[in-house]
């Protein structure tokens, strides 16, 4: 029983070693997401708590704990109270298969990409139970849409994993990276990235994409019944969703925790600070985006992802197999 | 060896209880999150017995994709108009012959199937099957399913693009009237046809829409 003990409390440290850092960087996240779009409209942002104001996020963190939870009388209680809940576990949970360097990761499991794949397709449910339990109209509307977004967007994120992995011959994370020790994947498969890009953006509901939230129309979609601590759940999970998202995109594409050229300043730099570099690169991309696009039509979003989207990245996996067909290159012979 | 029992039969526990609750809740949509729960504590058994990449598609396919159909169309449903129909007892009378038909019909075939496996000698026994244990499941799966059975695989690829058209083609309908935006003629449009100028005489004025 001892061993057993300390296996369990082994493993919870390791745990807590890795998400209590994910929680700060989301915290801080949220206040670097608002700075980047004040810049770009010229504004100052959040700049009073703290230097830079960098505690700002903490003191609303502070706030919304200290709001009181209403929870309305006409909602279906337990599915309510449920779906914050599993928001945020499932942007959590994804994150034991990221690797942060050759053999800092949690669970270095078979097929971590499936696994990454499946919990972000389960991440729907958290905006349909939510939209749904509220048991009112803005927020059903919602959920709805939303729900048909993140199905369309996830097909064509799947197909892009495809191409990459036909490039690696295998769905484990770590032999993901290692397989772009000589050229990132960005390089050969670039209209790739460009989609996956603007796919994850629609997957985490950013905007041009946030037709979820829409507070111009659904005042603020399923989210509009939640107060206090169960928003800032759904708001937490949603950045830690961006930010697993990154960290996806820099693992698929731009060579995960791998310094640009193997040589002497850049390869003494420790590879963990490579991955976080690079999930910041992408994340202040998806901040300017959200500064600098105006909002789709919800057509033109359904469009753009059957139809553009869906044709463009089948037709890479197609070109890609045959390529490496051709050539001989495909992995595992 | 016995914390591995005692998750399986946490899990397997899960499983049972909420299929029972698929069948008894009265709320349909709990019954489709009863359905999920099923599904997800299934996928974990997968996983539990070494049957990773199966696991995943399970919950990639049937909770990530099926199961949000489910949900969608379950909530569109009037709930409480149904009830009314469905739930009271001297309506409900006339599904039970159909009903006990077809619980009839699954009950003689599970029979079959667990009696089958039981006298055949010949079934092919799993715990001797030569596996090379360098392969990972998702690769052992992949020589098979792209070799020996390579022509069903596609036989059921076909199946489900047949089944996705038929989809298509039963709920499209092209409706009149409607006002949709058409991206080629938006771009193909010159500024001759949009734009024109017109000397307004004064206190005259012009119709625009002549």
């Amino acid at each position: 029983m001892p061993e057993y003990a300390s296996i369990l409390f082994s493993e919870v440290l390791k745990i807590l070693m890795l998400l209590v850092p994910v929680l700060v960087s989301v915290a801080m996240i949220v206040w670097l997401d608002r700075r980047v779009w004040a810049f770009v409209q010229k504004r100052r942002g959040p700049n009073v708590v703290g230097p830079f104001g960098l505690l700002q996020s903490l003191a609303d963190a502070l706030k919304y704990i200290f709001k009181e939870i209403i929870i309305p009388a006409s909602s279906n209680k337990v599915i309510f109270i449920l779906a914050p809940i599993i928001t945020m576990t499932l942007a959590l949970i994804s994150w034991a298969v990221i690797p942060f360097s050759e053999d800092f990761v949690l669970a270095d499991i078979n097929v971590g990409i499936l696994y990454l794949f499946a919990v972000s397709s389960l991440g729907v449910y958290g905006i349909i139970m939510g939209g749904w339990a509220s048991n009112s109209k803005y927020p059903f509307l919602g959920a709805i849409r939303s729900a048909a977004q993140m199905v369309s967007y996830e097909v064509s994120i799947g197909i892009i994993i495809i191409n990459v992995l036909l490039c690696v011959g295998s769905l484990n994370l770590s032999d993901i990276v290692k397989a772009q020790e000589n050229v990132w994947y960005i390089i050969p498969l670039f209209p790739m990235f460009v989609i996956f890009f603007i796919s994850a953006l629609a997957e985490t509901n950013r905007p041009p994409f946030d037709l979820p939230e829409a507070e111009a129309e659904l005042v603020a979609g399923y989210q509009t019944e939640y107060s206090g601590m169960m928003y800032a759940m759904f708001w937490l999970g949603e950045y830690a969703n961006i930010l697993l998202m990154c960290a996806l995109g820099s693992i698929l594409f731009l060579g995960g925790w791998l310094s640009p050229i193997n040589i002497f300043p850049f390869n003494v730099i420790p590879s963990p600070i490579w991955l976080i570099l690079k999930i910041l690169l992408l994340f202040i991309l998806f901040a300017l985006v959200k500064a600098i696009v105006p909002r789709y039509r919800y057509d033109q979003l359904m469009r753009l992802g059957w139809k553009v989207f869906l044709p463009l990245s089948l037709t890479w996996v197609v070109l890609t197999a045959g390529y490496l067909m051709y050539f001989d290159l495909l992995p595992g012979n | 060896m016995i914390a591995h029992a005692v998750v399986f039969y946490i899990f397997s526990f899960i499983a049972i209880v909420s299929a029972i609750m698929v069948t008894t809740s009265r709320n349909t949509v709990h019954s489709v999150f009863f359905l999920i729960l099923d599904f997800i504590s299934i996928s974990c058994l997968f996983i539990m017995i070494g049957a990773e990449f199966l696991g995943m598609i399970m919950l990639i396919v049937y909770v990530g994709a099926v199961a949000v159909l489910f949900l969608f169309v379950v909530m569109m449903l009037n709930v409480a108009q149904q009830k009314n129909e469905w739930f009271v007892a001297s309506d409900s009378s006339s599904h039970i012959p159909i009903g006990l038909l077809v619980s009839l019909v699954i009950f003689s075939e599970l029979l079959i199937v667990v009696g089958g496996w039981k006298y055949k000698a010949e079934l092919q026994d799993s715990i001797n099957i030569n596996l090379n244990l360098n392969l990972t499941n998702t690769q052992s799966l992949g020589n098979v399913i792209y070799t020996d059975y390579v022509h069903l695989f596609q036989l059921s690829g076909m199946v489900l693009l047949v089944a996705m058209i038929g989809a298509i083609v039963l709920t499209f309908r092209k409706r009149s009237g409607l006002k949709t935006q058409s991206y080629l003629r938006q771009i193909s449009r010159e500024r001759n046809e949009g734009v024109e100028l017109i000397d307004v005489e004064t206190k005259k004025g012009v119709k625009i829409d002549a």
